[in-house]
């Protein structure tokens, strides 16, 4: 692991994490969308103008362009528990930005997702397809002959 | 009725999150290191790439339907159960979906990993 690739699943965190944590805050502040119905459309798309909201979703479109990145080098099954961390910061968040309650269970809670990083983060990032990619062919999964059979 | 709608909305959420996560990783192998990509052929070949790849365009598809199944799911039930219960089966269910279609290498650290995270979000909820 290259610290450019540590950088690439920080950015999943930080992003995704803030980002979701604005449009909460967004989402909070819009009038009229405690029921569902056909008039809450128009306030959902009134809602996208909101500056928060605008915020939040550019930060999810970097935290996209961040996980796509990782998931061309990395496991699905190493990105997602590596960047759990995600969890823990989105409560310090609410904690602290949106001023929710941190029982005793979530700081248990928060204590299990760290070791689960810790667990992941020291095993190898890519554990398939290592006679393929040394080959220099495309890997095979059961996908890939899905597809082949699509294009056939 | 509600409780079936929910659990209902759950099932959808899980299995379109899991094969949409599934599809965008399958879609990122066929097209490679997105950074070194980038280095050599520039940026705006990499997004094209990305969003003319079919299991792209596939994977948000399902992200989309996990996403409807979301507020579908709120509309009968209590944000407390269905946000901790949809996360933490999505977890399992990728590490389950990465196994038989991606044939990712699951071993025990991975699974330990992926159970500890069900078990942190599961008391995130409280």
């Amino acid at each position: 692991m290259t610290w450019r690739k540590y950088l690439v699943l920080a950015a999943i965190v930080v992003f995704s994490s803030i980002g979701d944590t604005l449009l909460s805050r967004g989402m909070r502040t819009m009038p009229g969308l405690d029921q569902i119905g056909l008039s809450t459309i128009p306030r959902l798309i009134a809602a996208v103008f909101n500056p928060w909201v605008i915020v939040g979703i550019i930060f999810l479109l970097i935290f996209m362009a961040a996980y796509l990145t990782a998931l061309s080098w990395a496991d699905l099954t190493y990105v997602l528990p590596a960047t759990a961390v995600g969890y823990f910061m989105m409560a310090m968040l609410a904690r602290f930005f949106l001023h929710e309650q941190m029982s005793y269970w979530r700081w248990g809670g928060v204590g299990l997702i760290m070791a689960a990083v810790g667990i992941v983060a020291n095993g190898p990032e890519l554990t398939r397809h290592h006679k393929d990619h040394a080959a220099g062919q495309q890997p095979s999964t059961p996908l890939s002959k899905v597809s082949q059979e699509v294009r056939s | 009725m509600n409780t079936l709608y929910v659990w209902l909305g759950i099932a959808v959420i899980v299995l379109g999150s899991a094969a949409g996560d599934c599809l965008l990783a399958y879609a990122m192998k066929r097209i490679g290191h997105l950074g070194e990509l980038r280095r050599a052929r520039g940026t705006l070949h990499v997004v094209g790439r990305v969003l003319t790849s079919p299991a792209f365009l596939l994977g948000i598809v399902c992200m989309a339907v996990a996403f409807f199944s979301t507020l579908f799911a709120l509309r009968f039930g209590d944000l407390s159960l269905v946000g901790p219960a949809s996360a933490s089966l999505t977890v399992i269910a990728d590490s389950i979906f990465a196994k038989l279609f991606l044939r990712e290498h699951v071993d025990r650290r991975r699974w330990a990993a992926a159970i500890l995270v069900v078990g942190g979000v599961i008391m995130l909820a409280h």
